[in-house]
């Protein structure tokens, strides 16, 4: 069971630009993510804006892999902003999870 | 095991703030390209290198590290290593690079230097104070550090009034051109890759190039900076039979090097997917940032013969 926590997005949101709740979920950016990574952008965004913290925690390699190349992003149709919601969520993991 | 990401980011990080660079380049080693080519100290236009390409050996050598402590138990003490290279600059003796890696560095950006005096371009240098930009703690995520080094590369902007900035490579492009503006009120530089420059000064080859070699777009260059025609122009024009690759220009597959600093292998068998895509077009190919250069290189062992842009615009467009 997963505990979901209502203010997690407003952890990880430091600004405007992290606009995860634009995702309209069609698969496109998995569909073209160079490295396969299933999970990202869309699934873990959709745990930040649902509040299930542990399960984004539990994926910091995941969050770390993406390689900000942007092709996800070129190719959404909802212009998240992905590459700068990923560096959001390290932003996050930096601070709350790595003490730096 | 893998490699510890909040020891290796926060080693990464330490360097920046400790040190003014993520892997610690010596003054000396970072401006030694500029010997001898007579350049001015400072002025409203500059030639800002970031020490990108001045890096790279390092990277390369701390990488082959890397690669052997990943899933290894060494992996387990890079906890300690953090603590240790606080103090001791530790990073330094772990990256010891290959002097001809260093001197393919050195000849790179003693190419684009000539290239824009061929040009006619009348630029200035930094010298030890041209600072690495921080584009690998963007990446990282470790905003607080890089905005507080991005001020310090602006204050020497400041220090020596420059207006115009030519830069090398995408990573410095982006830090400066996108990234910056956002971090620091007031920021008026202007800010062009030396390949834009170039392309807008129309230069005329001496020498026609007649070979062919596929292409390989840096991400940051084409979508996020929008340079994708300059690089074909300048190529084309010096007789250039330029091959696009599956995945290329503004949709370009990327050559992995920015997982290196904490998955190698990841970032490697990203690397051989591109490699297998060139291959398939050219057995060259011309890379526009170091990352990209290194990281193909890499992964192509010799299968194809990577170059830096440079090196073919200079035989071109300065006779040799």
């Amino acid at each position: 069971m997963a505990l979901v926590n209502p203010g997690f997005v407003e952890e990880v949101r430091r600004s405007d630009r992290f606009n995860a709740s634009a995702c309209m979920n069609c698969g496109v950016c998995s569909a073209v993510c160079p490295m396969g990574i299933e999970l990202l952008p869309r699934k873990l965004f959709r745990y930040v804006l649902l509040g299930v913290k542990d399960r984004v925690l539990e994926h910091g390699e995941a969050i770390y892999s993406c390689l900000l190349c942007k092709l996800c992003e070129v190719n959404c149709p909802a212009q998240v902003q992905i590459a700068e919601n990923v560096r959001s969520l390290r932003y996050y993991m930096n601070k709350k999870v790595f003490k730096i | 095991m893998p490699l510890p990401i909040g020891d290796t980011v926060g080693i990464l990080a330490d360097n920046l703030r400790i040190r003014k660079s993520v892997l610690p380049v010596s003054a000396k080693s970072a401006v030694a390209w500029a010997r001898g080519l007579g350049l001015a100290r400072g002025g409203e236009t500059i030639l800002y290198t970031g020490r990108m390409y001045q890096l790279m050996p390092y990277i390369e050598a701390l990488n082959k590290v890397q690669e052997k402590i990943e899933d290894s138990w060494i992996a387990e003490y890079v906890k300690f290593g953090r603590v240790i290279n606080r103090l001791i600059n530790i990073s330094a003796l772990m990256a010891l690079p290959s002097k001809s890696m260093r001197e393919s560095c050195v000849k790179i950006l003693v190419n684009i230097a000539r290239l824009l005096g061929r040009a006619g371009v009348n630029f200035g240098y930094l010298y030890e104070e041209d600072l690495y930009s921080g584009a690998l703690i963007y990446d990282l995520g470790v905003d607080d550090i890089l905005e507080a080094h991005a001020r310090r590369v602006m204050d020497v902007f400041k220090k020596y009034r420059v207006k115009k900035v030519i830069t090398v490579d995408p990573h410095t492009t982006h830090m400066l051109r996108s990234v910056c503006p956002n971090l620091i009120k007031g920021y008026d530089l202007r800010v062009k890759s030396y390949l834009e420059v170039l392309a807008e000064r129309e230069l005329r080859p001496q020498k026609e190039l007649r070979l062919e070699t596929a292409i390989h777009d840096s991400c940051l260059y084409a979508r996020h900076e929008n340079v994708l025609r300059e690089q074909r122009i300048l190529l084309e024009k010096a007789g250039i039979d330029v091959r696009e690759p599956a995945e290329s220009g503004k949709f370009t597959f990327c050559c992995g090097g920015p997982a290196e600093s904490l998955f190698p292998r990841k970032a490697k068998e990203y690397a051989k997917k591109r490699v297998d895509q060139i291959k398939k077009v050219s057995f060259r190919a011309v890379t526009m940032c170091p990352i990209c250069l290194v990281n193909l290189q890499k992964a192509a062992g010799g299968e194809i013969q990577l170059e830096d842009i440079s090196s073919y615009l200079v035989q071109a467009y300065c006779g040799g």
